[in-house]
C-alpha cells in the first residue's frame, strides 16, 4: 500500500493543481463577463437596439392645391400598385406567365424583376406596376390563389383634375434623381415624389410636409416583427392659386392647339386669374411614365409643350410696346400729344429703309392716331427723338426688362437694351437704327407674356407698380382657416397720370374706334367694353427682292416664318380691373389672331369677375385710366 | 446479480441506491432544469420542440446514469477496452455511412437512434486510459515506451475525429487524453517537449504539408473574425446579447438578441449566451458557479475513491466536463474560436446529453464503490 499512498499523493496533488486551474480559468470567464455585461454593457445595449429597430420613415401626404375658389387643382389619389413578395414565390417564371395573362410583361420587365429580388432581400416586396386600373385590380383578386407572392398595395399618387389646362403652372411630380438627393432621408423612401417644375418644384418644400416616423422591432433578417412607436407626419401645406380654375380652362380651351400663351392679370391685386399655355402636356402622365419615344416627342416639340411660354417664353413685344415708347418721349418732352408725323409708307434713315407696316402710309398722324392706327413711321420718328435709354428706363418702370419674381421656375428676365448693354455685350455702339427699330418693339427687346400682362395692368391701374403672384397663400396642414393674405397697395410708378390718361384713351380706341386696328375684336357689350393694343413682329428678314414682288403674306409662309400675333388689353374700360396679354407663336397679326383670342377671354373673365369681393374699393378709388373715353 | 462478486454481496442494490450520492444527482438536475427554462425560453415560451425532449431525455439518462452507477466498478474495469473499441467503430463507421450534419459527418444511425460517436469516445477513452494506468507504478509512468500503447489509444480517436472534420472536438479529446496522462502522473517534462515539438512542427507543416484550401479553412477556424458574415457575426451577436444582458438581464423571455434571431443556433451551442441575455450577469454566474459545484463535488469524489481506477475514472469525468463548459462559455464571449461545441447538459442535443450522464453515471459509480479496493489484475478476472 505504500506503493499506493505515494501514487495516491502525486495524484492528489496533481489533481489539485488542476483543480486550481478549472477555478482560475472559471474566474477568467467570470472577469470576461464583467467586462462584457458591466463595464461594456451600456455600449452592447446600444448595438442590441441598433439591431433590432429600425426608424422607418413615413412619407406624409403631399399638400393640395386648390384654385381661388377652393377648387382642387392637385389632390392624392389610391394608386394600386402590383407587388411581388419573391419569399412568397415558388416558380417565378410560372407566376410571371400567369400574371403575363392579365398584364402584359414584356422580356425586359422580367429581368429587372429578376435583377431586383437578387439585389433584395426575400421578403421585401418589388413594386411590378403602379396605377392599376381597377379592372385589372379585380382580375388579379380574383385570381390570387394562382398568384402567390403577388399581390395589390394601396399608396398615394398625385392626381391633376385639371390635366393639361393647369399643367404649365402647376407642373408635375416624379421620382426623385440622384442629383436631387439632399440627404434627407425622406427623398430615399421607394417611391417618394418631388415636384419638377410649376408650383409643385417651387413649393415643393411646403408641399412636402414633414415625414413622420414609425419604430419598429426587426429581426435578424430585417422582418418586422411589431411597432414599438409611431409618430405621424405632417401633411404638406395647402397651396391656393390665384387661379380661377373655370377662366383658366377656358383660356387655354380657346389658344387650343396653337404654340400660345395667355395671361389674365388683376391690375390692382397683381393676381394673375389664368395663365395658359398651350400646347401642354398631361400632368397626370408622369406618374405612369412615358416610352422613349413619348418623350422625345414632347422634348424635342417645336411648340415646346414643356414650357410655360407665359414666362419662359420672349418675344419682341412688337407694337404693343408702343405705349411705352409714347410715354418716355412724352415724359422728355420730345412730343405732345399733338405732335404730327408724316407717314409715307416708309423712313429713310442713312442707306436704310424702315417700312410701315401700312405700306401706302397713313398720311399725317398725332399720337392718338399713330398709337390707335398703329403706326410704325410715327413711333420710329418718336423713338428716334427720345433715345433707347429713356425708352428701356420707362419699360422698366413697366415691368418690363427684369424678372417679376412670379412663384414659378424658370422665369426669363426678357431684354430691354441700352447703350452699356450692347457696348458690353456686343462690344459695338448702339446704332440709331436700332433706336428706330425699338420705337416699334422690335430688334433686340425682349418680354414675356407674364411680363406683358404686367405692363398693360400697370397702364391701366394708374401707374401703380403691380406685381403679379400666382400663389394666394400656403396653409399649413391643421391651421385653423387664416386671415386672407393681406392686400398691400403697391407704390406708385413715377409717371405723369395726364400722359397715361392720354396713352389710356388712345388704347380704348384702338379697339373701339372703327379706325382702331383691332375694331373688329372689340367687345361690344358696353359693360365690359376693352381697350388694348395689337402686336404683330416680324421674325424673318424681308429681303429688299422680296418686298419689290411683293410681300407675302403670312398665310403663304411656313409656320416658323410666319409672324407672331400679340395683343395686350384690359378691360371694363370705364372702371379697369382685368389685364390681359396674348401672344401667339406664329401666329400672323396681332388684330386677326390675338385680339380676338383676348377678347373671348377678358370677356370671359368680366363675365366670371373673379376678383368680385376682392379688395374692389382699390380699383374705384381712383381715377381709372382711359374712363372719360367716349 | 451475476456483475456483483461474491465478496462484496453485502452491497445489495438497494444499499447502492442509499450509497449514491443525491446531492450530487440533485444538483446535475439543477443544472439541466436551467437548460429545460433556457430552451423553453428559446422556443419562444413553449415547450415543444426543445425544452419537452430535452426533460425525455434527461428522464432517460438519469435512470441510465443510475444503473451505471449500481453497475460494479471492476466491472466497468475489465469491459473498458471493450467499450472502447465499440466507440472507435462507431467512429470509424462514421466514415463510411454517417449523414453530414452542419457540414461535417458526425452522426450514425444506429437503426433506432442517431448517435454522434465523438460524443461517446471522449468517455469511453477515460474508461480505456484509467484502464491502463490504474495498476501503473510511479516508476513506469516514468518510461516513454510505457506511455506508447496509452498514446495510441489517445491518438486513435483523435484522428478519426479530425477526419470528420471536427477539429473542436478532436482537440477536447486531445486535451482530456492528455490530462488524464498529467494525473497518471507522467512527467512533466514530456509534455514541455512534447508541446515544444508541437509548435515548431507548425511551420514545416504549415509550409510544406498543407494544402492551399487546407490552410485557408484552418485560418477560418482559428479566426472567425475574418469572416464578418460568418462565424465572426455570430460572435458579435453573442457578445452584443451577453453585453446588453448587463448586470440583472433582459427578464426572462426577454431577449431581444435570442428572440428576434440575432443569436443563432441559440438552442445550442449559444444557449449560455441567451441565459446571460435573460438574467444578466447574475444568471450567467450563478450557472457557472453550479459547474463549479459539480466540479468541486468531482474532485472529492475523485479524491474519497480507493482505488487507482476510480480516481481516474473521476478526475476524467469532470475534465471532459469542465472543458466542455470552458470551451462552449468562452467561445460565446468571444475568448476562443466558435468550433461548434454545446454547453453540458444545457444545450439542446440528445447524445451530448446521454454521454455525459454516461459519465456522471461513472462518477457516481466510483463514489458507491469508493471503499472497492482494486488490486492489479483484477481487471483481468481475478478479484
Amino acid at each position: 500500500m505504500h506503493r499506493d499512498s505515494d501514487r495516491y499523493r502525486m495524484f492528489s496533488r496533481r489533481a489539485a493543481i488542476f483543480l486550481g486551474g478549472q477555478v482560475l480559468l472559471l474566474s477568467g470567464l467570470g472577469a470576461r463577463m464583467y467586462y462584457l455585461q458591466v463595464v461594456e454593457a451600456d455600449r452592447y445595449r446600444t448595438l442590441a437596439d441598433d439591431n433590432r429597430i429600425n426608424l422607418k420613415l413615413l412619407a406624409p401626404p403631399r399638400g393640395l392645391i386648390v384654385d381661388r375658389f377652393g377648387r382642387s387643382l392637385a389632390d392624392n389619389r389610391q394608386n394600386y400598385r402590383l407587388i411581388l413578395t419573391p419569399e412568397n414565390i415558388t416558380d417565378l417564371d410560372k407566376t410571371l406567365d400567369r400574371l403575363a395573362a392579365i398584364i402584359p410583361i414584356g422580356p425586359n420587365e422580367r429581368q429587372r424583376i429578376a435583377r431586383e429580388i437578387k439585389r433584395r432581400r426575400r421578403f421585401n416586396p418589388i413594386i411590378i406596376r403602379e396605377n392599376l386600373e381597377w379592372k385589372k385590380v379585380a382580375r388579379i383578386e380574383v385570381n390570387a390563389p394562382d398568384l402567390a407572392g403577388i399581390g395589390i398595395d394601396v399608396g398615394e399618387s398625385r392626381y391633376y383634375p385639371g390635366g393639361a389646362a393647369m399643367a404649365p403652372i402647376l407642373g408635375y411630380v416624379s421620382a426623385v434623381s440622384e442629383k436631387e438627393r439632399t440627404g434627407d432621408p425622406l427623398l430615399e423612401l421607394p417611391g417618394f415624389r418631388i415636384g419638377k417644375a410649376g408650383i409643385e418644384k417651387t413649393q415643393d418644400l411646403a408641399l412636402r410636409g414633414a415625414a413622420g416616423t414609425s419604430q419598429v422591432e426587426v429581426n435578424a433578417f430585417g422582418r418586422e416583427i411589431r411597432e414599438l412607436q409611431r409618430i405621424e407626419g405632417q401633411p404638406g401645406a395647402e397651396a391656393r392659386l390665384t387661379i380661377d380654375y373655370e377662366l383658366q380652362r377656358m383660356t387655354a380651351a380657346r389658344l387650343g392647339d396653337k404654340a400660345a400663351s395667355a395671361v389674365v392679370m388683376d391690375i390692382h391685386t397683381g393676381e394673375i386669374l389664368a395663365m395658359a399655355s398651350t400646347p401642354s402636356f398631361d400632368s397626370n402622365a408622369f406618374k405612369r411614365g412615358f416610352s422613349r419615344a413619348e418623350w422625345r416627342d414632347l422634348i424635342s416639340n417645336p411648340r415646346a409643350p414643356l414650357n410655360n411660354k407665359a414666362v419662359v417664353g420672349q418675344y419682341a413685344p412688337g407694337s404693343t410696346f408702343k405705349m411705352i415708347v409714347a410715354l418716355a418721349a412724352l415724359e422728355k418732352g420730345v412730343i405732345t400729344p399733338q405732335s404730327r408725323f408724316f407717314c409715307k409708307g416708309e423712313m429713310e434713315l442713312g442707306d436704310s429703309t424702315f417700312h410701315c407696316w401700312k405700306r401706302t402710309g397713313h398720311g399725317s398722324m398725332d399720337l392718338m392716331n399713330g398709337i390707335t392706327q398703329s403706326c410704325d413711321v410715327y413711333f420710329y420718328e418718336v423713338a428716334g427723338r427720345t433715345g433707347i435709354d429713356r425708352i428701356s428706363a420707362m419699360a422698366r418702370r413697366f415691368g418690363l426688362g427684369a424678372r417679376l419674381g412670379i412663384e414659378l421656375p424658370g422665369e426669363k428676365n426678357g431684354l430691354m437694351p441700352t447703350r452699356k448693354w450692347k457696348k458690353r455685350t456686343k462690344g459695338v455702339s448702339w446704332q440709331q437704327g436700332e433706336t428706330v427699330l425699338a420705337g416699334i418693339g422690335q430688334g433686340f427687346l425682349l418680354t414675356t407674356p407674364l411680363q406683358l400682362a404686367v405692363m398693360i395692368s400697370r397702364l391701366a391701374n394708374g401707374g401703380r407698380a403691380v406685381e403679379p403672384s400666382i400663389l394666394r397663400q400656403l396653409v399649413p396642414f391643421g391651421v385653423p382657416e387664416p386671415e386672407p393674405r393681406e392686400l398691400h397697395q403697391f407704390p406708385e410708378i413715377d409717371v405723369n397720370k395726364n400722359h397715361l390718361r392720354i396713352v389710356g384713351r388712345a388704347m380704348a380706341r384702338v379697339t373701339n374706334s372703327p379706325i382702331g386696328t383691332a375694331y373688329r375684336a372689340r367687345i361690344k357689350n358696353p359693360e365690359f367694353r376693352m381697350a388694348g393694343k395689337t402686336g404683330t413682329v416680324q421674325v424673318r428678314r424681308i429681303s429688299k427682292a422680296e418686298r419689290e414682288q411683293g410681300v407675302r403674306k403670312n398665310s403663304e409662309l411656313e409656320w416658323r416664318d410666319r409672324d407672331h400675333a400679340l395683343f395686350v388689353g384690359y378691360g371694363p374700360v370705364r372702371a379697369p380691373r382685368y389685364a390681359v396679354s396674348v401672344v401667339v407663336e406664329h401666329g400672323g397679326g396681332g388684330s386677326s389672331t390675338a385680339a380676338p383670342i383676348a377678347r373671348d377671354i377678358l370677356t370671359e373673365a368680366q363675365r366670371r369677375d373673379p376678383s368680385r369681393g376682392r379688395a374692389a374699393y382699390l380699383g374705384r378709388r381712383r381715377q381709372p385710366a382711359g374712363a372719360d373715353e367716349g | 446479480m451475476s456483475l456483483i462478486p461474491d465478496r462484496q454481496r453485502e452491497n445489495t442494490i438497494g444499499r447502492k441506491l442509499w450509497q449514491i450520492n443525491w446531492s450530487f444527482v440533485l444538483l446535475v438536475a439543477l443544472i439541466a432544469g436551467v437548460g429545460f427554462a433556457m430552451l423553453y425560453s428559446a422556443a419562444g415560451g413553449q415547450f415543444d420542440p426543445w425544452s419537452s425532449r430535452q426533460m425525455a431525455r434527461f428522464g432517460v439518462g438519469t435512470v441510465a446514469m443510475i444503473v451505471f452507477a449500481l453497475i460494479d466498478i471492476r466491472t466497468w474495469l475489465r469491459y473498458a477496452y471493450i467499450i472502447y473499441l465499440a466507440s472507435l467503430v462507431l467512429l470509424a463507421a462514421v466514415e463510411v455511412t454517417g449523414s453530414v450534419g452542419m457540414g461535417a459527418q458526425r452522426w450514425i444511425n444506429l437503426g433506432f437512434i442517431n448517435v454522434q460517436p465523438s460524443e461517446i469516445v471522449k468517455i469511453t477513452l477515460i474508461l480505456a486510459l484509467a484502464r491502463y494506468f490504474y495498476a501503473c507504478r510511479v516508476e513506469d509512468v516514468e518510461r516513454m515506451t510505457y506511455l506508447l500503447v496509452p498514446a495510441a489509444m489517445l491518438v486513435a480517436p483523435v484522428y478519426l475525429v479530425l477526419r470528420q472534420p471536427d477539429l473542436g472536438t478532436a482537440i477536447l479529446i486531445l486535451v482530456t487524453g492528455i490530462t488524464i496522462f498529467f494525473l497518471a502522473g507522467v512527467r512533466a517534462w514530456i509534455f514541455v517537449a512534447f508541446g515544444l515539438a508541437a509548435i515548431s512542427a507548425i511551420v514545416p507543416v504549415w509550409k510544406f504539408v498543407l494544402l492551399d484550401y487546407q490552410k485557408q479553412r484552418l485560418l477560418t477556424y482559428l479566426n472567425p473574425e475574418s469572416d464578418p458574415l460568418g462565424a465572426g457575426y455570430h460572435v458579435m451577436q453573442s457578445k452584443i446579447a451577453l453585453g446588453s444582458g448587463g448586470l440583472f438581464g433582459k427578464g426572462f423571455l426577454a431577449g431581444t438578441q435570442s428572440h428576434l434571431s440575432f443569436l443563432p443556433e441559440k438552442h445550442t451551442d449559444f444557449i449560455f449566451t441567451m441565459l446571460a441575455e435573460e438574467f444578466g450577469m447574475a444568471g450567467g454566474l450563478g450557472l457557472v458557479g453550479l459547474y463549479l459545484l459539480v466540479l468541486v463535488y468531482g474532485f472529492f469524489i475523485a479524491l474519497r475513491s480507493r482505488n487507482h481506477f476510480g480516481r481516474l475514472v473521476g478526475m476524467g469525468v469532470v475534465a471532459a466536463f469542465f472543458y466542455n463548459v470552458f470551451v462552449n462559455i468562452a467561445m460565446v464571449m468571444g475568448l476562443l474560436p466558435v468550433v461548434g461545441m454545446p454547453l453540458p447538459l444545457v444545450s439542446y442535443g440528445g447524445t451530448a446529453m446521454v454521454t455525459l450522464l454516461f459519465g456522471f453515471g461513472l462518477l457516481l459509480c466510483v463514489f458507491v464503490h469508493r471503499d472497492v479496493a482494486i488490486s492489479p489484475g483484477t481487471a483481468d478476472g481475478n478479484y
